[in-house]
């Protein structure tokens, strides 16, 4: 964060007995011992059975609804009472992984023994699955958030790159009848908004964030409006987009509950894979991301090693819209038909998760895994008709970044230069 | 005579090279030191003359010759006129977007595209059906938002009543009067230094709340609208005021906050629409009850015209920020925090209680936008699309408008414009509404970037730079 309030420097200074991980962690018993008691007493007395499979059989984690969930409660609240002991603070990020696995086990525990009878199942192979499905976008999304704002350009234009993408995606796909093509076209079409982004704030220093919002207006506009000139009149012609089939990986995909999951996927989500490992390589261990980091965090200092702040800063939002045009073809080239507006915010979560993720590659699957889990978690509530209302699970991710930029969860920090416009001189 | 008239050049402040090309122009050209002296005052109390422009109006000379006064005067208003001011780069800009938009229509009807097939053998079949395509579609933007001639001639010969003639003006002005309210939210938090994107958000609020009130409440006819207007600008402070007190507690970027509540609003929407006591009782879809009669915002011109007193509201609320912004203390304290928060800070204003204060009166303003359209006559009900999109849609017209209160009731004039013609342009000339929005953040993206229009028209650069559109600082 940029601006530094009177409070911010006073904790800095003197931090005092209430550090971050003690408040964190009494934040996590409070959250346990209500998990613990809430949840434990709402679940039933019915096995709460996890299943390795896509349906009730094959092999199962089972376990006592009540005692589940008391039992996750209370290992979430040890957790946090760890934190409050003030263990070394290389056990942070452990201790509040366990805390939250722990709630949210907790949580499940309950919904899924208070489930109808028949039902107290949770097949973990869908789960696992529908969650990278949902992930896929954000995943995307935010690998482009991460390109861009590492050189110092804020992306809020990620919702409009994977829209463009998914658009350029089914029109090209379909017109050419090949799904390669419409990759490559949604590839284009998510870097066409980069251009616009890029020439807008690099040469005429126009807002970052003014100009991410102004297109993705745009996106939705000039998308919208081709839709309803071309695509819905004549479907056959222009909507149409050919399909990447599943390619399951040899042995790999024969792994449980990982195999199905992550190794017969489509094209989009072993890309997806690899361009965080890539990005996160290439960031961290090449000369080229020691450039980006440097131009993200003091621009004046890489020019003046001969860095070409601004040339850089193009290349990578280009290739930032590049990938954010990939993650809205793995809509239309793998799902849907393109329709209005199908982004419908997921680019606004890939922000979020590239905020969670604190602008790593890394973080930012995480992240976006996290979002897809909660994503596909209220599908499965849905589904055995639970009482907790999906709106209220879809506002997770948006509550958790709130809570992250707010400090409550660890500090978040930008690249230094984050949307500041370099003028040389 | 021959050095006096450098000081007759009020228009460009910044550039001293170009300060001295025109210079030499207007000394060519032989103009009076009347005219010098009259436009050095002008200079003068402006108060922006860069030291260059000072001293060369000090440095005026005695006035003699009084012949070529007018024409000099008319030279520079027109070199004025086509230079790059706020008001040529916004029609200019308008301009450009409705040109593109043109190319869109025409790149996307089958029909028209067909005779460019043969462009070559016959050009004037693919001239002819482009530009019946473009006018149809234009023409009806413009009788849909301002006037139609046929309706003027119905009614001047008696065959037809006179609302149709104004049937139009009131679709844009009630379609004008959320946007003024959301635009002044972000106006005014810009005006801060902070970005509101979340007017959307603060706009949802306040929808509810007012909805709520609107029909749960039973309470006398003008109490119950007052009170059900109180509840949205509420609802929107309240929204407002959670990212502001996370800005001044934590830092926490408001664009970031303003964007997550506004996702975690529009949930909360969809969530409340459903519960009992709000659901209309004998609707299966996602629709509350209606707002009661007595909540809800008169018509101004009688049940046949939808135009209702939102518009009066909304130059209530743009004179009033005004006022707050250019005459009262806290408006003071709020451009000073805006143009530099350390330097507020040492002066003695509380940086952190302005970010409060600021986001939450924003709120509020998004939050009777969001009143207009529940209570107003584009919707009685709540439905999960009942905002629209006014709070984006504030954020362009907040910047089209230049973040001044009447530059932002003029730009929300001119998107209501846009949205009634377009209505009209999507029944008659069957061009998709979405071209407005293509149009609306072209005009907007445009006007952020003066420096191009300036290139592709050729514009002699000018006071541009006073437009306050960079908000550059980062997370």
């Amino acid at each position: 964060m940029s601006t530094v309030t009177a409070d911010d420097v006073a904790v800095a200074v003197r931090p005092g007995f209430w550090t971050r991980d003690r408040k964190v962690g009494a934040g996590a018993v409070l959250f346990g011992v209500v998990a613990a008691a809430l949840f434990g007493a709402l679940a039933t007395g019915a096995d709460a059975r996890f299943t390795i499979s896509e349906d009730a059989g094959g092999a199962a984690v089972a376990i006592d609804g009540t005692l589940g969930a008391i039992l996750f409660g209370l290992i979430a609240a040890a957790a946090g009472a760890a934190l409050l002991a003030g263990v070394p603070t290389r056990w942070f990020t452990p201790l509040l992984g366990v805390a939250v696995v722990g709630v949210v086990l907790s949580f499940l525990c309950w919904q899924v023994s208070a489930a109808p009878a028949g039902q107290n199942f949770m097949p973990l192979v869908n789960i696992v699955r529908g969650t990278f499905i949902l992930a896929l976008p954000l995943i995307f999304g935010s690998l482009a958030g991460v390109l861009c704002e590492r050189s110092g350009v804020v992306n809020v234009a990620i919702e409009g790159q994977l829209l463009m993408g998914a658009f350029c995606g089914a029109l090209v796909g379909t017109i050419a009848a090949n799904a390669w093509v419409g990759l490559v076209a949604a590839a284009l079409g998510g870097a066409l908004i980069s251009l616009l982004l890029a020439v807008f704030t690099i040469r005429y220093l126009v807002d970052q964030v003014v100009m991410g919002i102004v297109l993705n207006l745009f996106a939705v506009g000039l998308t919208g409006f081709l839709y309803e000139r071309l695509m819905q009149p004549d479907a056959a012609a222009y909507n149409q987009p050919p399909r990447f089939e599943a390619w399951p990986i040899p042995v790999l995909s024969d792994i449980p509950l990982l195999g199905p999951a992550l190794f017969s996927g489509t094209i989009f989500l072993y890309l997806a894979l690899v361009l965080v490992v890539v990005i996160h390589v290439a960031l961290f261990r090449t000369r080229w991301g020691l450039r980006t980091r440097s131009v993200g965090e003091h621009p004046t200092a890489a020019d003046t090693l001969g860095v070409k702040v601004l040339a850089l800063r193009y290349r990578n939002v280009l290739l930032a819209g590049m990938v954010a045009g990939v993650g809205g073809a793995s809509y239309t080239l793998a799902l849907y038909t393109f329709t209005k507006n199908m982004i419908g915010g997921k680019g606004f979560i890939a922000l979020a998760a590239l905020i969670f993720g604190r602008w790593s590659p890394t973080g930012a699957l995480l992240a976006a895994l996290f979002f897809g889990f909660a994503d596909q978690l209220g599908t499965y509530l849905s589904a055995i008709n639970s009482k907790i209302p999906s709106e209220f699970l879809a506002m997770l991710p948006y509550l958790a970044t709130l809570l992250a930029v707010a400090g409550l969860v660890g500090k978040v920090r930008a690249p230094a230069a984050d949307g500041k416009p370099y003028i040389k001189g | 005579m021959t050095d006096v008239n450098t000081s007759g050049v009020p228009a460009p402040r910044e550039n001293p090279d170009r300060e001295h090309a025109e210079a030499e122009k207007v000394s060519t050209a032989d103009a009076s030191g009347d005219a010098g002296t009259t436009n050095g005052d002008a200079v003068h109390t402006t108060g922006e003359a860069t030291p260059l422009g000072a001293t060369a109006a000090t440095a005026g000379g005695a006035p003699t010759d009084r012949d070529g006064g007018a024409a000099l005067l008319l030279t520079l208003f027109v070199r004025n006129l086509w230079s790059a001011n706020t008001v040529t780069v916004t029609v200019l800009a308008i301009v450009l977007a409705l040109v593109i938009g043109a190319i869109l229509i025409i790149v996307s009807d089958p029909d028209v595209l067909a005779t460019f097939g043969y462009l070559a053998a016959r050009p004037s079949d693919a001239l002819n059906s482009s530009w019946a395509a473009v006018s149809d579609a234009y023409a009806n933007l413009f009788k849909g938002a301002v006037v139609d001639p046929a309706a003027v001639r119905d009614w001047i010969n008696g065959t037809g009543g006179w609302q149709p003639v104004f049937a139009p003006i009131s679709e844009t002005l009630t379609y004008a009067a959320p946007l003024v309210f959301t635009g002044l939210a972000v106006s005014l938090a810009f005006r801060g230094g902070l970005f509101n994107i979340g007017a959307q958000g603060q706009a949802t609020l306040g929808v509810i709340l007012a909805a709520l009130a609107g029909f749960l409440l039973p309470l006398p006819p003008v109490v119950h609208l007052i009170v059900a207007l109180l509840a949205g600008a509420l609802g929107g402070a309240l929204w407002g005021f959670a990212s502001g007190f996370l800005k001044a507690r934590t830092g926490a970027h408001e664009v970031i906050t303003t964007i997550m509540l506004n996702y975690v609003a529009t949930y909360f929407l969809a969530w409340i629409i459903v519960q009992d006591g709000v659901h209309a009782p004998d609707r299966t879809d996602a629709i509350s009850r209606s707002v009661d009669g007595s909540a809800q915002l008169p018509r101004l011109l009688g049940g046949d015209l939808r135009v209702h007193l939102g518009i009066v509201l909304a130059v209530a609320a743009t004179w009033a920020v005004s006022w707050l912004l250019n005459r009262s203390t806290l408006g003071f304290e709020l451009r000073a925090v805006g143009a530099n928060p350390e330097a507020a800070r040492t002066a003695g204003i509380s940086v952190a209680r302005t970010y409060v204060l600021v986001m939450a009166i924003a709120g509020a303003l998004a939050g009777l936008g969001g009143s207009n359209m529940v209570l107003g006559s584009t919707a009685t009900a709540l439905t999960p699309l009942v905002v629209a999109q006014i709070g984006f849609d504030g954020i362009l017209v907040a910047l089209l408008g230049r973040v001044k209160p009447w530059g932002v009731a003029l730009a929300a004039l001119l998107f209501g414009a846009l949205q009634a013609g377009g209505n009209r342009m999507q029944s008659y000339a069957s061009v998709s509404l979405e071209l407005v929005t293509v149009l609306q953040a072209l005009i907007v993206i445009f006007i952020a970037a003066p420096a191009l229009v300036k290139a592709i028209f050729g514009l002699r650069a000018a006071r541009v730079a006073r437009a306050q559109m960079s908000m550059a600082k980062g997370w």
